[in-house]
């Protein structure tokens, strides 16, 4: 909460597709600096993003298409440097500088 | 027949080891030269069959390619007629063919392309009643349907049957495509190198409420085509090499998945944008997981059954749907389409505000007269500011309506849910300065004006 000038911050690429993007003002790619820690100390994971992107992000009120019940919603797939978040421990996944996380509404249609 | 064929005891016709008619040379000879590919890729394909599940969008693309490359039997399902708005995406129709239903369609085009390979309609759609009993009769499963209720059972079957699934999908500018349950492994061996269903995938599916699908958000012809010739891409892969199959000298599909038919799960996402160059087309191979330990399907204590499926376990509809509050305004908020231009035609409507809920491209087909377009997004984010910031709520409405406090707001849709949402919103804000001014809903949006009042209306 204070404003500690030396807030250690890390540069990271959040992409978002399938739709996604029309929430996040229609832009598909957004190069971001986010704080390298959250507000206990510890590093930054993938929870952590996802809160932090409705609120600095996310322009449209429409946040219940990305998370409910502060997590994210069925039907979205999140990949860590193109790998299913799966593979690298969900939303428990420590953010790396330079990592790109990519959200992905799944498509039905045909 | 030869010592390794011989323990395949398939019917003489199966034969992969049979010469290929002249006929057969010159057709597929450009293929066959391909390396990798050979006279044997070809028996192979000419010996399959292929279900290919959805005649539309994905569906035309992936069986022209199909077919042209001689896989023996290719089975179609599909219960719709073709339109006229199908054309631009679904190549395997045509004008001269609008009503007809479109297995019989796709199948006339397809014999035209190649007339050699066995062609089998079913010309209804796949449903739980009669999912396995047509998938059995195929070696490889298509799935190029546009809804998820449709997407869980076909996967959940082929779990079941063994089948390997090359599955696709597409919206708008986006398409996704995954090969899933190849090489099919029982139901119950989990292995995380063993190959995910859809399920392991994509374990629930959206809400209803963030679905859309290509007759309401639309579909650009060439990205959905895509799609589709990759999953045939796909699907001739895996037949030609084998992919699918156990070891060839034995029949036994409990045999261990020998390592070189284990392929990395991957989720293919192609997309651009159509608005601005400063996103350039993009396709990106995604690393998924193997199979989950957990899979309600294929994973260990996994209860699903052919029987049960049949029975309405699990039921497939509440899973995709669940049922959700409909939320309707009070009666004398509301005003029926006819109502509102009887009225207004007859004079007796005082001076209003008409605004037009629809996104901009549908608004640019054409509207009520006098309406004005205020985007239900963009109305969103707009109320939602003026809620955290302050300021007066008049600000919302747009600026070209010079209003008095007491001028009513009338508000429509495309089908009638977001006008609601937003009279609702209007009225939270304030804009109903304490219920000197009404604001009232269209019911039914411009389907309603279509159906009541306009039947030239484009509507979309
Ligand atoms: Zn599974």
């Amino acid at each position: 909460m204070s404003e500690t000038a030396a807030e250690p911050k890390m540069a990271i690429t959040v992409d978002f597709s399938g739709g996604l993007e029309m929430l996040f003002s229609n832009q598909r790619r957004h190069a971001l600096s986010i704080p390298a820690h959250d507000k206990d100390g510890k590093p930054s994971n993938i929870a952590f993003l996802i809160s932090h992107l409705c609120k600095t992000l996310m322009k449209d009120p429409r946040t219940d298409l990305f998370v409910l019940d502060d997590h994210i919603r069925p039907g979205i797939l999140v990949l860590i440097n193109d790998a299913d978040w799966e593979l690298e421990g969900e939303e428990a996944y420590e953010i790396q500088p330079g990592d790109n996380i990519l959200f992905v509404s799944t498509l039905h249609g045909g | 027949m030869t010592a390794d064929t011989g323990a395949a005891s398939a019917a003489p016709m199966k034969s992969n080891d049979r010469r290929l008619t002249y006929e057969e040379f010159e057709r597929y000879s450009r293929q066959m030269i391909v390396p990798g590919m050979g006279k044997h890729g070809q028996l192979r394909l000419i010996n399959s069959r292929i279900l290919i599940i959805g005649a539309g969008g994905l569906g035309c693309p992936a069986a022209q390619y199909i077919a042209g490359a001689g896989v023996g039997t290719i089975g179609i399902v599909d219960g719709d007629t073709v339109e006229i708005s199908n054309l631009h995406r679904q190549v395997g129709h045509a004008t001269s063919r609008l009503g007809w239903k479109k297995v019989d369609s796709l199948i006339a085009h397809l014999k035209d392309i190649n007339p050699l390979p066995n062609y089998i309609p079913h010309p209804f759609h796949l449903d739980p009643q009669n999912a396995a009993d047509i998938i059995t009769q195929y070696d490889l499963v298509m799935d190029c349907t546009d809804n998820p209720a449709t997407r869980y059972l076909i996967s959940d079957v082929c779990v079941l049957l063994r089948k390997p699934l090359v599955s696709a999908a597409s919206v708008q500018k986006s398409g996704q495509l995954i090969v899933l349950n190849c090489p099919p492994a029982p139901q119950g061996l989990v292995d995380k190198k063993y190959p995910p269903c859809y399920r392991c995938c994509f374990k629930k599916p959206p809400p209803p409420s963030s679905m859309v699908s290509c007759g309401e958000a639309g579909i650009m012809g060439p990205v959905v085509g895509m799609m589709g010739v990759a999953q045939a891409g796909e699907a001739i892969k895996i037949i030609a090499s084998a992919l699918h199959l156990p070891p060839s000298s034995t029949n036994d599909l409990t045999a261990p998945i020998p390592e070189r038919n284990l392929q990395q799960p991957t989720l293919l996402i192609y997309t651009y944008d159509l608005e601005s160059a400063v996103g350039p087309y993009s396709f990106r191979a995604l690393r998924m997981a193997g199979r989950r330990k957990n899979c309600f399907a294929c994973g260990e204590n996994s209860t699903l059954t052919l029987e049960g499926i049949k029975t309405g376990n699990p039921n497939y509809v509440t899973f995709c749907s669940p049922p959700t509050t409909d939320h309707a305004l009070p009666p004398e908020d509301r005003i029926t389409a006819s109502k509102y231009h009887e009225t207004r035609a007859r004079g007796e409507l005082p001076a209003h505000l008409l605004i037009d809920t629809r996104e901009k491209e549908h608004f640019s087909f054409g509207a009520i007269d006098g309406a004005i377009n205020v985007p239900f997004g963009r109305f969103l984010m707009n109320a939602a500011a003026i809620k955290r910031d302050g300021g007066p709520p008049d600000q919302i409405l747009p600026a070209e309506a010079a209003l008095g406090d007491d001028t009513p707001i009338f508000v429509v849709c495309r089908r009638g849910l977001d006008s609601q949402e937003t009279v609702e919103k209007l009225k939270e804000l304030g804009v109903d300065h304490g219920g000197k001014r009404k604001i009232m809903d269209i019911v039914g949006g411009m389907k309603a004006w279509k159906d009541e009042v306009d039947p030239t209306f484009p509507f979309v």
